[in-house]
């Protein structure tokens, strides 16, 4: 029971700090309530998913700087074949995104073992080449989206039975959210495949002495890490409309969240539950600034404190831990 | 083993002299780029297209010096291209104010306390460099938005130095060389000779080791990152002497190159391996490479895919040639 407390200590203390900050911003601005929350998961959509990718290959020991051009691929993949294809095609096109996410992915990973170089070079040079990729589908912003697609993540999610102010406070980007990355997490997690992942992050040597194939499990993590991405450019052309092949700020915020919300950049350790309340409590920091009129800019400067002052202290607690 | 030494073949002698001299084959490649690129265009490959790439490939080399030494101790400098920007953009807009002499002091200031900053969070915090410095550079480039709106009416200029510095020439060398060949002649001096050189390699193979044989970390890393944040300083104002245009993402586009010149110079990301030659070898292939994309007169989006393969590529071989065989 002890045990439990202590390993799920950290996302708890999240979910409790995201609990105080929302109950902060209905202090200040009286009026937030159900539509605020809506927009604000809305929002924070595209960054829950580069952030899930992300933890995903840092439990497997490996770091993914691609994901933001990744999801730039399938941003405007998306958005190019729901203009040609029309209204009739869209669930084929959201599936044939959905595989060139995981192509993406295991291309990386396929590289990462292949080439025998550290995970941060091959991504790094990965960057680029699906950034160009994008800029060749793209050259700019453009594209559509189909319109009953855009309405699953607008509004709030109505349960038959219950009144709608019950169901207000349930977004569907939120529902979505948390569908998906159940689809993939916890079938994963109960998996042979996802035990794998964590004992490559955790000791490769160890792992491969236990009979862990490391080549094809890395392979599989990044796939996965780029299914995410994938997930993530659908949300950002389903939110916007249009598909963006300039890749947004989406890799230093998914690298913050991911830090934390507990997941050891030496892998092996964390979950997804951590990282998407770490981007939950980074966006509405980032509301609560916006209401108290803080200069744009000067939340930038408050972001980046937050994310210094707490791995630093993560830092210095791991350290007395271990003298203790 | 034995056998290979008593009766070396041509190709095994080769082999082996590239495996002890790494660099050699990166200039090798340099030239193998350049002839490449004087034979898609004849005559392009003269006196003015040499100055020019050194000229562009100078910040670049300096910027990649920043992730050389952080990469010897296993670390990696992602906040040197906000630094490079700040003191660029710092030193244009205050020396309308101040002066040229003082405004160059002033701009390397913030440089030194953001890579303090970062040597506390890496040598006393025990943070993750990659961590440590990408927090950094969002703080910084924050304070510089703030800092903008505070200058918007002041306007900036470009000082006369820095711009003979960046873009002036003499006798077809550029400029830039006067502060670039004592620069390069003392990182490769202090890499291998100094005391603190040789700090960054034991920190970066063994930092256990390191520490039991009486090393004082923090101080090592605290020295590092405010050096690296000094040179980062130094490359952005070498760099807006060569664009004449300060803005708020100036070096921003120079940092991820930065990384791959070191990378490609042989630097190992994991620490303890590699060193500043070739990263100015890396940091001219780069530079050249830029030329021959932008010839061959691609779309943007192929010269990038292609951009990213031959890193991966250059840095795949140099690793199969020096390590194994």
């Amino acid at each position: 029971m002890t045990r439990t407390l202590r390993r799920s200590g950290w996302v708890l203390g999240l979910a409790a700090l995201l609990a105080a900050l929302l109950l902060l911003t209905k202090l200040i601005q009286p009026g937030f309530g159900a539509s605020g929350i809506e927009s604000l998961v809305r929002a924070a959509l595209p960054f829950a998913f580069a952030t899930a990718a992300l933890a995903v290959v840092v439990i497997a020991g490996g770091i993914d700087l691609s994901v933001a051009s990744m999801m730039a691929v399938a941003s405007v993949t998306a958005a190019v074949l729901m203009e040609s294809a029309g209204e009739a095609a869209t669930v084929p096109v959201v599936l044939l995104v959905l595989l060139v996410g995981i192509a993406m992915g295991a291309i990386n990973g396929a590289l990462v073992v292949w080439t025998r170089l550290p995970d941060i070079v091959v991504t790094l040079a990965m960057l680029f080449v699906w950034e160009g990729v994008a800029l060749l589908i793209l050259q700019a912003p453009g594209g559509a989206a189909t319109p009953w697609l855009r309405q699953l993540i607008v509004g709030p999610f109505p349960i038959p039975g219950l009144p709608e102010g019950a169901t207000a406070f349930l977004p569907k980007s939120l529902v979505v959210l948390v569908f998906c990355l159940a689809l993939v997490w916890l079938p994963l997690r109960r998996s042979r495949l996802g035990l794998s992942i964590y004992a490559i992050g955790s000791d490769p040597t160890a792992a491969f002495r236990s009979g862990v194939a490391i080549g094809p499990t890395r392979i599989a993590a990044y796939g996965i890490a780029g299914l995410l991405a994938a997930l993530g450019g659908l949300s950002l052309t389903l939110s916007t409309g249009i598909g963006e092949p300039i890749p947004g700020p989406y890799l230093l915020a998914a690298v913050a969240a991911v830090v934390l919300g507990g997941v050891a950049l030496t892998g092996g350790r964390g979950g997804l539950l951590g990282p998407i309340l770490a981007v939950l409590i980074l966006r509405v920091v980032r509301l609560i600034l916006t209401l108290l009129s803080v200069d744009p800019n000067v939340t930038t400067i408050i972001e980046g404190t937050i994310m210094a002052v707490v791995v630093m202290l993560g830092g210095l607690l791991a350290m007395r831990e271990r003298r203790a | 083993m034995s056998v290979e030494t008593a009766r070396p073949s041509v190709l095994g002698r080769a082999g082996r002299f590239l495996r002890d001299h790494p660099t050699v084959t990166l200039i090798l490649l340099l030239l193998a780029l350049v002839a490449l690129l004087q034979v898609l265009r004849p005559g392009i490959v003269n006196e003015r297209w040499i100055g020019n790439t050194v000229k562009f490939a100078i910040p670049l080399a300096m910027l990649a010096a920043c992730q050389t030494l952080t990469m010897l101790t296993g670390g990696i400098d992602l906040s040197a291209g906000t630094v490079a920007t700040i003191s660029a953009f710092v030193v244009a807009t205050q020396a309308p104010l101040v002066g040229t002499g003082p405004a160059l002091l002033i701009a390397l200031f913030p440089a030194i306390i953001l890579g303090l900053l970062n040597g506390f969070g890496v040598g006393i915090c025990r943070v993750h460099p990659l961590i440590m410095t990408l927090g950094t550079g969002l703080i910084g480039i924050g304070c510089l938005q703030v800092y903008q709106r505070s200058v918007i009416a002041t306007g900036s200029v470009v000082p006369p130095i820095l711009e003979w510095l960046g873009t002036g020439r003499t006798g077809g060398l550029p400029n830039a060389l006067v502060l670039f060949l004592p620069f390069a002649a003392l990182i490769l001096w202090a890499q291998g000779r100094s005391g603190f050189g040789r700090l960054l390699y034991a920190l970066g193979a063994n930092e256990d080791a390191a520490r039991l044989s009486g090393v004082r970390a923090w101080q090592v890393y605290l020295a590092l990152y405010a050096l690296s944040g000094l040179i980062a300083g130094l490359a952005g104002l070498v760099y807006v002497g060569l664009i004449k245009a300060p803005s708020l993402s100036l070096a921003e586009p120079l940092l991820l190159p930065s990384v791959a010149a070191a990378v490609i110079g042989g630097t190992s990301i994991f620490g303890g391996r590699g060193g500043y030659a070739g990263t100015i070898v890396g940091a001219l292939i780069l530079t050249v490479l830029g030329t021959l994309l932008t010839l061959l007169q691609m779309p943007e989006g192929a010269r990038r895919i292609l951009f990213g393969l031959i890193i991966l590529f250059v840095t795949t071989a140099y690793l199969r040639l020096t390590d194994q065989g």
